[in-house]
């Protein structure tokens, strides 16, 4: 067993979890592969998306994959990191917005 | 700063034979070897690649030029003294008369270094070819001299060819050297002044885009769109094409990989993206190549890792002969996947 939980080098593994169910797997990377396509938004936009998504849900091999990614696909640096700030806008915004509910639970207990 | 070349720093990987040795040897802290490139040609149906033709009569005129790029696979720079003379370019042009090879692309190096390269361009020009020079822009930006060569170019009708490896300053002076991004758009509005790059004018300036640090190109069509409308929307630039091109693992590039930890991963993911389409697309199919002292290559790429042409053609420009080397086998080794990744890189831009 390695000793940390994450190896940069599981990411090139992805395709392995067939291993141990390849009917589900297939269907998901077949799907995967269709939502990265180009379609009513570009490969490029899809790709700045999922960077900023990664950064929603703090997945490393995410982060790699996409800040590569959108590299390929000529992103700008500025743009990347622009796209890692709505991913902070929206985590902060989404605990302050709860200050209301916060707020109103307050209201109502107190005089 | 100048950065010094390979070369003269007397780095290990200014040697061809050392630089086939890494691209040969397991990646560090593994035992694991890279699937040769001729088995894949092989898998594909392309061992031993063939030529398919001469189409491109590439001339490497010297090593000399006026940057030192992170990438450069050809280790030029400001130190280097190899230079091809009159008498080799007299070679070349012998060659061509008894040939209808139809274009000659000239390179480098800075090609305009040369002190025979105008002479070279007119009497190439007065032929009836079709002449490219990838021009590094800069040059023409350097000095009082080199400032007439947008005329030059345009006079002797010349297909200009050049790198810019972003449409903003920070990505590429941090390949190219600082004060390039400046230096580059002040030459390419030099060049649109006098037509290139305007539509109708019949000027070429295309462009060559190649990422700045271990990664792939992305799609051609879509880089080019951004160029465009980048360059023209801050810059007021107009230019034909885009080529995307994937950093060749050899010299500098290479050095820069192994420096930066990057060296296994990017090998990888060249020998992942093995395209067979790419595969026979590649640029030495319909290309020969000539170095500064007339010896004759596959491609430059080949030409900087002294694999020259099969034994059994002529290996020098004074034994030039189409019909022998149209029959030779192309040289090959592990660099090659750097041309054969995902839609491919020539030096015309993707070939898949």
């Amino acid at each position: 067993m390695q000793n940390t939980y994450y190896n940069p080098a599981d990411l090139k593994k992805f395709g392995d979890i067939a291993e141990f169910q390849p009917e589900l797997a297939k269907k998901f990377f077949d799907y995967y592969g269709q939502v990265f396509a180009e379609g009513a938004l570009t490969a490029r936009e899809k790709s700045l998306i999922a960077l900023a998504v990664a950064h929603a849900v703090q997945c490393p091999y995410c982060i790699d994959a996409y800040t590569t990614d959108t590299l390929e696909k000529g992103v700008t640096e500025e743009q990347m990191m622009e796209a890692v700030h709505v991913a902070a806008a929206i985590r902060g915004g989404a605990s302050l917005v709860h200050g209301v509910q916060m707020m109103n639970k307050a209201k109502a207990l107190t005089m | 700063m100048i950065q010094k070349t390979l070369k003269s720093a007397g780095h290990d990987l200014a040697e061809p034979t050392f630089q086939l040795r890494v691209l040969n040897t397991p990646v560090a802290g593994s035992t694991h070897y890279l699937p040769k490139f001729r088995a894949k040609l092989a898998e594909a149906n392309l061992y031993p690649l063939l030529p398919t033709g001469i189409d491109i009569f590439q001339v490497n005129v010297g090593k000399l030029c006026n940057q030192t790029c992170r990438h450069c696979h050809v280790d030029a720079g400001p130190d280097r003294r190899e230079v091809m003379q009159r008498d080799t370019m007299e070679l070349c042009l012998e060659a061509l008369r008894h040939s209808s090879i139809p274009t000659v692309d000239i390179t480098g190096g800075a090609p305009e270094m040369n002190p025979h390269f105008r002479w070279f361009v007119e009497q190439v020009h007065s032929m009836g070819r079709h002449v490219i020079v990838r021009c590094n822009l800069t040059i023409i930006t350097a000095n009082k001299q080199y400032g007439t060569l947008p005329q030059f170019f345009a006079d002797n009708g010349v297909h200009i060819v050049s790198s810019l490896p972003f449409y903003q300053q920070r990505n590429t002076d941090r390949q190219r050297g600082d004060g390039v991004f400046e230096r580059s758009v002040q030459a390419l509005h030099m060049l649109n002044a006098i037509g290139y790059g305007q539509e109708g004018s019949g000027l070429e300036l295309d462009l060559v885009y190649n990422p700045a640090g271990a990664f792939f190109p992305g799609p051609q069509a879509s880089l080019e769109s951004d160029f465009r409308r980048e360059l023209q929307k801050h810059h007021g630039i107009a230019f034909n094409k885009l080529y995307v091109i994937t950093n060749m693992p050899i010299s500098r590039f290479l050095e820069y990989l192994i420096d930066s930890g990057n060296y296994s991963d990017y090998m990888e993911k060249l020998v992942n993206s093995f395209n067979p389409a790419a595969a026979a697309g590649v640029m030495c199919r319909n290309t020969i190549s000539v170095s500064w002292d007339g010896y004759l290559y596959d491609c430059d790429f080949n030409q900087m890792l002294d694999l020259p042409v099969a034994a059994h053609a002529p290996r020098h420009i004074r034994d030039f002969d189409v019909e022998l080397l149209a029959a030779r086998t192309i040289a090959t080794d592990q660099h090659c996947y750097g041309c054969t990744a995902g839609s491919g890189s020539s030096c015309t831009g993707a070939t898949a």
